[in-house]
């Protein structure tokens, strides 16, 4: 009965998998923007041998009731034959990949390397003036390097967005 | 084999349209379809029938289908053709009417290159419809036409369209049959046996219950309209239907409380108000119906069956969600019903039907009308004699409408005892929906009396299909409650906006008697109420196709009414009862 005056705000990670065929992704994306949810990241790739099902992580806020509006939105969709809300259903794990472009010289670019290696992020181009870090870990994690990036002349950041599994040995 | 391999995609299409069971396409051709035009005229299976716009073939489409209950199947061409149809569409997505639409499509190679009438009609009808396809390779086309009639009529039914390109229909290949499963779309049917037994103690334990049914219900086929006239008997309990639900349960029926919402009668709209337990059976909780969504029921415990589970909780927060197909479900309830010990609670029942027989007092949908000589016609009188005079026939009658004042009136005072009799546009309130629905339901039903209730303005959007009534002789009627207002229109604008009536006058009407005539139909006139009857009579019974220009009040208001953003207990009753507390609130001004 509560849960419609609920306005608390919780982000969910979201697995779906779904048939690999044209136009899947545009129609998650489509019921998301068409009935007014937020998508914060999202990610797609074929995931199994024969490249015919697709793994589609999303993660939206939204009320309790909103969220489980999109969980059965997207179940009922055609080519959809999981949807998992991992955040609901036990531990799991979240990780996204970030490239981070960083110029600069002297002090500035040393500071860079250091703070890089303290967050164990992987040198993966570099000039006299630039590096490009590649960066493996939670999304927080990755925000909290960018943010000490910012005065050590961060020029451009590209980021996957997240890839999610439960803990343990729940499968989808 | 080798026979097998010579069908073209055109061929492999109308044989996979032949062993779903189609026997009729509402359709228009163009450049993009002409091999599909040239496959139907080397065969006899399927009968084609030329409309003269896209929009009316989706809904002629849906009309056939949402009185037969069978799947509606369009073809049109590629570009303007699908644009053209993407209301009806939107409208059979709104009302869960199981529809197949194949549209034209450029060839694959010019695909994206803006070639002529080209559209990227996947994109475009991606979310007007229940899942789309593109056809890309000829082998594939029997496979996704088998698929799109299975997701059109299972689960919540809706409309399906396959996109396909002019090679994909030249291409010879193989024909395949129907799989026997979809890898990924079942639908639940069966309700869960633990919630059955849930619901049906709550049940027994109610002293207010209501029974709320919707057009899901239809949906579920005829049986599901028993269960549901068997479980309501059964209990003793009240029971109102939505406007997609009307003919669900027999409104003669004196445990009817007749249509509920916006426009619902006074009981029905009171008895959701102070109900303790609610069974919603197939109903979707949407605005029309529920009023102020934080004033709407909230002493009521609630029951929830419907086959979509994105429905539940939707709008509405539920105690007790089924997820099943309405009439399994209902049938589960009812043996429940009589499987355990106790009844309903006898006492408290009696007492909650005196207090709805006092609401039925109030007589909320009473009119005056005066008898004598040269009196205009009120509308509701209009339709209540029509309803009269064509029920002492004892043909089967169906009813479209279009979209306003009269469809409201309509569904008011026209009684419906059995489902799949009334069609109209309840969801997406398309104008325009009626003619064409009249004519996708006489070609199914070429004997029966198919009347298309509708208003002076609606007619107009979708006159052209009465060349099509013409072709075919389709003997359908058209029966124009004409205020010379876009009616509902302006309603809300005496009501909200000062009787400011900007724009809502239907200037420059045609005369409908002579527009009937060019269309080679009968064209009728009633100015006054002493012509009525005579008109409604001549209407009934010329054997062709008829249009009966009703001259109605042009004043009249549709009551009752709950305002936007009121609640079910602040109705408008009309002029003839004492004022009522409700008022427009800012929230409610920026409804719709």
């Amino acid at each position: 009965m509560s849960s419609s005056q609920d306005t608390t705000q919780r982000t969910a990670t979201i697995s779906v998998l779904v048939d690999n065929e044209a136009g899947v992704l545009a129609r998650v994306t489509g019921l998301f923007s068409g009935r007014g949810y937020n998508i914060d990241s999202l990610t797609v790739a074929p995931v199994d041998a024969e490249g015919k099902q697709s793994r589609i992580n999303v993660v939206t806020t939204g009320t309790t009731m909103v969220i489980e509006q999109i969980k059965a939105q997207l179940d009922r969709l055609v080519p959809v034959h999981r949807v998992s809300d991992l955040t609901r259903e036990g531990p799991h794990v979240a990780r996204e990949m970030a490239l981070i472009k960083v110029i600069g010289t002297g002090e500035k670019r040393v500071e860079a390397l250091r703070i890089a290696e303290t967050f164990r992020a992987r040198v993966v181009d570099t000039t006299v003036e630039s590096f490009v870090f590649e960066l493996t870990g939670a999304s927080d994690k990755i925000d909290a390097f960018i943010e000490l990036m910012r005065a050590l002349g961060l020029a451009e950041v590209s980021r996957t967005g997240i890839a999610a599994l439960a803990r343990g040995k729940r499968t989808i | 084999m080798s026979a097998e391999l010579t069908q073209s995609g055109a061929e492999i299409l109308l044989r996979a349209l032949k062993d779903q069971g189609v026997e009729v396409i509402f359709g228009y051709p163009g450049g993009a379809v002409l091999p599909i035009y040239d496959a139907i005229f080397n065969q006899n299976a399927i009968r084609h029938i030329l409309v003269r716009q896209e929009g009316g073939a989706v809904h002629a489409a849906e009309g056939y289908a949402r009185s037969t209950g069978k799947v509606g199947v369009v073809l049109v061409t590629s570009g303007p053709g699908a644009t053209n149809a993407v209301t009806g569409l939107c409208d059979a997505l709104m009302d869960s009417i199981p529809v197949v639409c194949l549209t034209g499509q450029v060839p694959t190679h010019l695909i994206g290159n803006d070639a002529f009438q080209e559209a990227d009609t996947t994109g475009i009808t991606r979310p007007a419809t229940k899942h789309n396809y593109l056809v890309k390779r000829s082998e594939d086309l029997a496979r996704v036409v088998h698929e799109a009639f299975y997701v059109a009529r299972s689960g919540r039914p809706g409309p399906v369209v396959i996109d396909l390109p002019k090679d994909i229909l030249i291409n010879k290949a193989p024909y395949t049959e129907a799989a026997p499963a979809h890898p990924s779309y079942r639908p639940r049917l069966d309700p869960e046996a633990a919630r059955i037994e849930e619901a049906v103690a709550l049940l027994k334990q109610a002293k207010r219950p209501m029974i709320y049914a919707g057009g899901g219900v239809i949906n579920a086929g005829p049986k599901a309209s028993e269960a549901l006239t068997a479980l309501v008997r059964a209990t003793g309990f009240p029971v109102t239907n939505t406007l997609m639900g009307l003919g669900a349960y027999p409104a003669s029926d004196p445990q009817f409380l007749g249509m509920l919402g916006m426009h619902g009668t006074y009981e029905a709209n009171m008895a959701m108000h102070g109900c303790d337990v609610l069974l919603a059976v197939g109903a979707r909780f949407d605005d029309r119906v529920t009023g102020r969504l934080n004033a709407f029921s909230q002493g009521s415990r609630k029951i929830h069956i419907d086959i979509d589970r994105s429905s539940v909780n939707k709008n509405v927060p539920v105690e007790i969600p089924i997820i099943a197909d309405a009439g399994r479900a209902l049938d589960a309830m009812l043996r429940e019903w009589h499987a355990t010990p106790g009844k309903a609670d006898a006492p408290a029942i009696a007492a909650w039907w005196r207090q709805i027989d006092e609401w039925r007092g109030k007589n909320s949908l009473g009119f005056h009308q005066a008898m004598q000589p040269g009196t205009i016609i009120k509308p509701q009188y209009a339709v209540q004699r029509l309803y009269e005079i064509t029920k002492a026939r004892k043909q089967e009658v169906f009813i479209t409408t279009e979209v306003g004042q009269h469809q409201m009136w309509a569904a008011q005072h026209f009684k419906f005892e059995k489902p799949n009799r009334w069609m109209t546009s309840g969801g997406l309130g398309t104008m325009g929906y009626g003619l064409p629905a009249a004519m996708g339901v006489q070609v199914a039903h070429p004997d029966a009396l198919v009347i298309d209730i509708a208003g002076e303005a609606s007619i107009l959007m979708n006159i052209q299909e009465m060349g099509t009534l013409a072709q075919y002789r389709l003997p359908v009627k058209v029966f124009i409650l004409n205020n010379e207002y876009m009616g509902m229109v302006r309603q809300w604008q005496e009501l909200l906006h000062g009787g400011r009536y900007s724009e809502s006058y239907s200037a420059a009407l045609p005369d409908f008697v002579k527009l009937a005539e060019s269309f080679h139909a009968t064209g009728l006139r009633a100015t006054s109420v002493e012509q009525l009857d005579d008109v409604i009579i001549r209407m009934l019974d010329c054997d062709g196709p008829v249009i009966a220009d009703i001259a109605v009040d042009q004043k009249e208001n549709c009551f009752p009414m709950i305002p936007s953003g009121a609640a079910h207990n602040e109705m408008i009753l009309g002029p003839d009862h004492e004022a009522t507390n409700a008022v427009v609130s800012d929230q409610g001004f920026a409804l719709v």
